[in-house]
């Protein structure tokens, strides 16, 4: 059987600072060296001083994943030589002296699969390193300490998963889970890279490391399992070692570097007391959670009755569901669904264009509006929408810019039938006797109307005027 | 004007326009002058000090509000971040190092308007107890010139004693300032852990060092404690002193108080001429009202071990990071593949830290850890609950400071065991957090002997008002400087 586990490391990029100093906790875009200080440069006779916050988001995470949480925490060092760390030790944590951690012994559900969550912990990302070509070949290598002490935290899976799918899955659900707890944006380049074991049935474990998105995480561990069945149907071991994913050639490669024999001299850090986190604490953590996705969903459809279908892709994403929260009331829930899941899906896939919108609930609301009152069409609606995203001009202003009045003016619209008719002599003989060609006259109606004639309307005033 | 006054005294003769700031100053750069290429207890001055004490100066003429310190001329132990000067730790790794920011006690001294007017000789990295270890060259003992000063804050020890300034910083990991203290008779502390800032105090092993003062006189002590204690938003381990006032009530005595003598610290391995100075020690305080007894700590004899595998551990990691990649000394990284730099600039370390940095490497990886590691540890907590336990009996502990008399330079270098054995009696204050003084007593052919005292912890004024109390019963001869 296969068996694959996972080392998740997330950065917590909706922090304000780093996890022991007052930079920026996000250091993308800056010049290189600039987002750092004496602690996180780690000079001489600095000290760390811990976020609280970094903690407290940390074990809502635990919490989330349904973690036991230690009453009592701790930091260690792990205590190693690299030009990116530096101090030339690394804040983290650790439960070889008792649980200590964020937390520990967690499990999720991820499709009917049980997946047991082996601990949490909370740690500062070192710097990072840049090379000149390749850093096989590199004669330079370059060090950028802006990312030095940013939050991390390493989620550690028991190798549950049999399959990449599951995998998938469970990623899917950690960064829904990531969003919809407000800790970090799973999108940000790096914010989240993982390292994965992988075994078949007979063989040893097989780690590997550095893989930059989940996306590639998926085809690591389809390489490696193929890789491994086909040394193993050729009858040669498999060995326990660590490999690297390369991520130009989609392939994993052997590391030169035994990581296993490293001596890291873990120790107590004597910088940070210990933290307590008591039941209070837990409780404020646990009330100002936000709703789980799936607590979520199952409020959507047991007391709006929303469709199963829709009610998942709303519920698991934070932007759909806030927009969802803020627009509804009990009686438009369903539309307000409906045009957030078919029309403005489409809109907004992206976070640069989330980003860029400019609808508000308000507009949103007085769409739903218009649609219920039968003042615009769904067709029409769907132009509005397309517009205030782009513009975030009023409702009114769009409707009447773009005229999209609908035409259920029975005087007005048997006006513009007439014209119709007086245009198309051929047809309306042909429709007295072939029903069809009738399709073809209400079609022309919406031409002129450009979509916002009522169609039922439409189609009673053509039929009256050809019997007549 | 004379040199040899309390700061307290001091700041009374600059109130009352004796003299002003800038001749007590300049007096003292004189003297500094004058002593100082031969005990060698700077390794740099501040070159301003003659400006800032003209500027204070004026202050006081046109009446301006002014620091509780006067002018007061500080020294500060080079491992100790005094923004825009040289930090060296008396070491080549650090040789060119300008430190960038204040340390806390630094900015809280400024703020009183005291003079930092140099920076102290040390052992390298503050592991040494001679300050034959400084990559600069050691101090000198003032009473003697022949006889080490003790370590590793001996240069402030000296100067303070030399009066090359009223009043020093040091450091004290196993009793780093209570050792030249003793060895040069003024007054060395070890504040209780976390009641002093560590922030700017370059590591050695945080877990168990405290910045603490020497001074000329107890009521110093206290007056400098008065301002560099206190909880500091830039150490997590500092503890909340409810800005206690050290200085007041310091005459309170110790009629009534249960002292405890630990046995095991004037047992085989220490002098004749210590072991009757402690005796008398005894009898002053029994004269003074206090009630005196003995009292045995078992796991003292396993305390110098303990202290050692912890610092050298706490040493590897902290001393981790002088791998000359962003700061230290002149030698450039191009054509180097990382580990072999790193190798090569650490090769700068001087013998006794490469000695500790090795044992540091050692008992505390996988294979060995517990069996050494570990097991200092556990000597650790059973020993603080040993004393918690002595704690609950009497109100303070005495011992000597140094189980020996002063030596001579180059006399115990070579023998790096028999030095570790000279901190028996200073690392149980480290390895459980106690408050700790030693305070001058007595001269043994013309050496000085102290005398320690601990407390329990958070009761670091108690301590001072005991140590008051058997200052004002020792007389020892002017220092011929
Ligand atoms: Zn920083």
């Amino acid at each position: 059987m296969t068996k694959i586990g996972l080392e998740i490391h997330c950065q917590l990029t909706n922090l304000e600072s780093k996890l022991f100093c007052t930079c920026r906790a996000n250091y993308r875009g800056y010049e290189p060296n600039t987002n750092v200080c004496p602690i996180c440069m780690g000079l001489p006779g600095t000290l760390p001083l811990l976020n609280q916050k970094a903690v407290e988001k940390a074990t809502t995470i635990a919490m989330a994943l349904n973690c036991k949480t230690p009453e009592k925490l701790a930091f260690f060092r792990k205590n190693y030589f690299y030009p990116d760390l530096p101090k030339n030790f690394q804040i983290t944590q650790l439960n070889v002296y008792g649980p200590t951690s964020i937390g520990l012994e967690g499990k999720v559900l991820v499709d009917e699969k049980e997946i047991r969550i082996l601990r949490i912990q909370l740690e500062e990302d070192p710097g990072r390193l840049i090379y000149e070509g390749s850093s096989e070949k590199t004669q330079i290598t370059l060090v950028d300490y802006n990312r030095a002490g940013t939050p991390l935290v390493e989620i550690v899976t028991e190798p549950d998963f049999e399959n990449p799918k599951q995998v998938r899955l469970f990623l899917n659900m950690l960064s829904d889970l990531l969003e919809n707890l407000s800790v970090s944006d799973p999108e940000l380049e790096g914010a989240i890279r993982a390292d994965v074991n992988v075994s078949i049935q007979g063989g040893k474990r097989v780690e590997i490391k550095n893989i930059g998105s989940f996306h590639d995480l998926e085809k690591a561990i389809h390489f490696e399992i193929t890789r491994q069945e086909s040394l193993a149907a050729r009858n040669i071991q498999i060995i326990q070692e660590t490999r690297h994913w390369d991520e130009q050639r989609k392939i994993t490669i052997s590391a030169r570097r035994k990581e296993e024999e490293l001596e890291y001299r873990y120790f107590l850090e004597g910088d940070i007391p210990w933290i307590l986190i008591d039941s209070q604490t837990l409780d404020r953590l646990k009330n100002d959670m936000p709703e789980s996705i799936i607590s979520k969903k199952e409020r959507y459809i047991s007391k709006y009755k929303i469709p199963s279908q829709v009610a998942e892709v709303l519920s698991s994403d934070k932007f759909y569901s806030d927009m969802f929260e803020q627009v509804r009331d009990e009686t438009n829930v369903k539309d307000v669904a409906n045009i957030i899941t078919t029309d403005l899906m489409g809109l907004v896939d992206t976070k640069e264009k989330r980003e860029n919108s400019k609808l508000t609930p308000q507009h949103l609301v007085e769409l739903v509006n218009a649609i219920k009152s039968n003042k615009i069409t769904r067709t029409a609606a769907k132009i509005a929408l397309k517009e205030i995203v782009k513009s975030g001009k009023t409702l009114s202003d769009v409707i009447s810019e773009l005229d999209l009045v609908h035409v259920s003016d029975a005087s007005e619209l048997t006006r513009i039938i007439d014209q119709v008719l007086s245009e198309e002599i051929i047809a309306v003989e042909q429709a007295k006797t072939n029903p069809d060609t009738i399709n073809y006259l209400i079609g022309k109606v919406m031409q002129k109307t450009k979509g916002n004639a009522d169609p039922k309307l439409t189609l009673s005033i053509i039929q009256k005027k050809i019997q007549t | 004007m004379n040199l040899a006054i309390s700061g307290l005294k001091y700041i009374e003769e600059i109130k009352n326009g004796n003299y002003t700031i800038e001749e007590f100053v300049s007096k003292t750069l004189e003297q500094i002058q004058k002593l100082d290429g031969k005990l060698h207890a700077f390794l740099s001055l501040n070159d301003k000090a003659i400006d800032q004490a003209k500027k204070l100066d004026k202050k006081i003429q046109k009446n301006e509000k002014i620091g509780a310190c006067f002018g007061m001329p500080i020294s500060i132990k080079d491992n100790i971040c005094v923004k825009g000067t040289k930090t060296t730790c008396a070491s080549k790794m650090l040789e060119d190092f300008v430190a960038p920011y204040e340390a806390t006690v630094i900015s809280k001294l400024k703020s009183e308007d005291a003079i930092i007017i140099g920076k102290t000789n040390m052992d390298e990295f503050a592991m040494g107890l001679t300050t034959e270890f400084s990559a600069f060259g050691p101090s000198r003992n003032p009473w003697n010139h022949d006889y080490v000063p003790g370590g590793s804050s001996g240069g402030s020890a000296v100067a303070v004693r030399a009066l090359e300034c009223v009043a020093s910083l040091g450091s004290d990991t196993g009793g780093s300032v209570r050792n030249p203290a003793s060895f040069c008779s003024v007054v060395g502390y070890k504040p209780t852990y976390g009641l002093v800032s560590r922030y700017g105090l370059i590591s050695y092993a945080n877990s168990i060092e405290q910045i603490g003062p020497l001074t000329r006189t107890v009521e110093d002590l206290a007056f400098i404690l008065n301002i560099i204690s206190g909880i500091d938003d830039k150490d997590n381990t500092t503890v909340d002193n409810k800005n206690e006032d050290y200085l007041s009530e310091i005459d309170a005595g110790v009629e009534g108080k249960k002292i405890g003598i630990i046995k095991e610290m004037i047992g085989d391995g220490a002098d004749k001429e210590v072991v009757s100075a402690t005796n008398n020690a005894v009898k002053k305080f029994e004269n003074l009202g206090a009630k005196c007894e003995e009292i045995s700590l078992d796991m003292v004899d396993y305390s110098v071990a303990a202290y050692y595998t912890i610092s050298a551990t706490e040493a590897g990691s902290n001393l981790a990071r002088y791998d000359n990649l962003r700061y230290g000394f002149d030698f450039p990284l191009e054509g180097f593949e990382f580990n072999s730099y790193i190798s090569k600039a650490r090769k700068n370390f001087g013998p006794e830290v490469t000695r500790r940095l090795i044992v540091g490497g050692f008992v505390p990886s996988a294979g060995f850890a517990g069996k050494y590691f570990l097991k200092a540890l556990k000597v650790k907590s059973k020993l603080t609950a040993e004393v918690n336990e002595a704690f609950k009996k009497v109100d303070l502990l005495l011992a000597p400071t140094v189980p020996i008399c002063p030596f001579k330079l180059g006399e115990k270098i070579d023998d790096p065991i028999a030095l570790f054995l000279i901190d028996f009696n200073t690392v149980t204050a480290n390895l459980t957090g106690k408050p700790a003084i030693s305070i001058p007593f007595e001269l043994s052919d013309g050496l000085p002997i102290g005398i320690q005292l601990l407390a329990k912890s958070m009761h670091d004024k108690a301590l001072l008002q005991a140590a008051y109390a058997l200052q004002n019963t020792v007389h020892l001869p002017e220092i011929q400087l």
